[in-house]
């Protein structure tokens, strides 16, 4: 099967009440890695990445995947900030997304059982997903948008207010993730978690791309005043 | 006093006794009211699930109208279904008129905007909660709603809860089309008001004592049937 890769965003903004949010945007998501979106509040990193996976319309501009609209969606997942937990147990949420495809309801529960086992709840299988723990929601979501295999997988935060060790192993699935050719575009406000993860960095600012570029590269010579004060902790707006 | 310590004590022999008028007349009663709960019920869930994930020009106008037919006057339903199934009415020719199955579509009538309308708050604020998840994995409108449904079913258990309450308890839609018709279409109600007409207040009451028993008893059951408690979701 050919690569939704990559994807093109061609002057594409987005406006509210007649306020420009994001954009205009030109960028090209190429076809390998961890793409880090970093900026400060309001610099528009949950704005893009929702575009990107279809979420916004955006008000100008267009979006092209490599192949048709309808295909490159089927090949996306998306984990948010505040994982959404269907009112179901851990196993029938993980189940949920291969039954919308039309897996056997079986088949689905084994595959489920198996993430399940792999997230280390194999025992709370049939627990409500909602009495999990902030950490082990994430990680089911996380799970969740996994199960289905995705070329490209975008998460929005999706550590923010989780302690280390469920941000560790956030990480260790993404890393995973990575390892086994999955296009991963993370927006975080963690700069450890950046530096730790990125192979490519999209700097955000005021709702435009101020600044793309290998990671290594921006976190050891950012081009711009802006990037290099945000880098230092200055508040940049 | 006495009077009603009297019907009290007659109402408790009629039903310990399982008097066959009183159980005949009580099972026409469940017929007819679940009847109409359940195809209520299949209209109005959907309809409000629909109305919660759709948007499209008319939706705020018939969330309205939903909203106001909440409010339906029983006798106007009453009224206005008789004028439509009576022999000079346009559905005349059906036959329906002073039948269980006019008193199923008088209930119908009344309690499907209830159901819709109910739905629809239940879902909105399920689909607040699940919108973006069920777009991002692409889920069909029709997937959308059956899942608004399935994780909503608790609450639509109350809501189904409550139009059984409002059926079972009207009297001024169906004694129009039932006609009160001893053995054909008298239920509780009907006869209810009968009986305190005719100053039988030992049956009325005891009429009065099974109704609210049913609407408690099936509360009840549907409750521990859906392990509301257990699961501690409500």
């Amino acid at each position: 099967m050919s690569s939704i890769l990559p994807l093109s965003l061609r002057k594409v903004s987005l406006s509210r009440g007649g306020k420009r949010i994001l954009g205009p945007i030109d960028f090209e998501l190429g076809g390998r890695g961890l793409s880090v979106v970093i900026g400060p509040n309001g610099a528009g990193k949950s704005t893009l990445l929702r575009l990107m996976h279809g979420l916004e319309r955006p008000s100008e501009g267009a979006l092209a995947w490599a192949v048709p609209l309808k295909n490159a969606r089927k090949a996306q997942a998306f984990v948010f900030q505040s994982p959404v937990m269907l009112r179901r147990s851990l196993v029938e949420n993980l189940a949920f997304p291969l039954r919308l495809s039309g897996r056997p309801r079986t088949e689905a529960a084994k595959v489920a059982m198996d993430w399940a086992a792999r997230l280390g709840l194999s025992g709370q299988g049939d627990q409500p997903a909602w009495q999990l723990s902030r950490g082990e929601r994430q990680k089911l979501a996380l799970a969740r948008a996994l199960i289905t295999e995705p070329e490209i997988l975008f998460l929005d935060e999706p550590t923010a207010s989780l302690d280390g060790h469920a941000t560790r192993e956030i990480e260790a699935l993404l890393g995973v993730a990575r390892d086994r050719g999955m296009r991963i575009v993370l927006a975080t406000h963690d700069m450890g978690q950046a530096r730790r993860l990125a192979d490519e960095v999209v700097f955000l600012l005021g709702g435009s791309l101020h600044e793309t570029g290998p990671a290594k590269a921006f976190f050891h010579g950012p081009q711009t005043a802006a990037a290099a004060a945000f880098l230092r902790g200055d508040i940049v707006t | 006093m006495e009077t009603i310590l009297d019907a009290f004590w007659q109402a408790g022999r009629l039903i310990v006794a399982a008097d066959p008028a009183l159980i005949a007349i009580t099972l026409l009663s469940l017929r007819v009211t679940l009847t109409a709960v359940v195809i209520a019920a299949l209209i109005g869930m959907p309809l409000g699930a629909f109305l919660a994930v759709k948007r499209f020009r008319w939706r705020r106008s018939i969330i309205a109208v939903l909203n106001g037919l909440m409010g339906l006057p029983p006798v106007v339903v009453g009224l206005f279904l008789y004028l439509m199934l009576s022999r000079m009415g346009p559905l005349g020719a059906l036959g329906l008129l002073f039948s269980p199955s006019a008193m199923i579509i008088a209930q119908v009538i009344i309690i499907t905007p209830i159901i819709a309308s109910l739905s629809y708050q239940a879902f909105r604020e399920l689909w607040a909660e699940y919108r973006d998840l069920l777009l991002s994995l692409r889920a069909t409108r029709s997937q959308q709603i059956a899942t608004l449904i399935w994780d909503g079913r608790r609450a639509l258990l109350t809501i189904g809860l409550t139009g059984f309450g409002r059926a079972i308890g009207e009297v001024g839609a169906i004694i129009i089309v039932g006609g009160n018709i001893e053995g054909v279409t008298r239920v509780l109600t009907t006869a209810i008001t009968l009986e305190t007409a005719r100053g039988d207040f030992a049956l009325a009451l005891a009429l009065g004592i099974i109704l609210l028993m049913l609407a408690i008893g099936l509360s009840l059951a549907l409750h521990t049937l859906a392990r509301t408690e257990r699961e501690g979701r409500w």
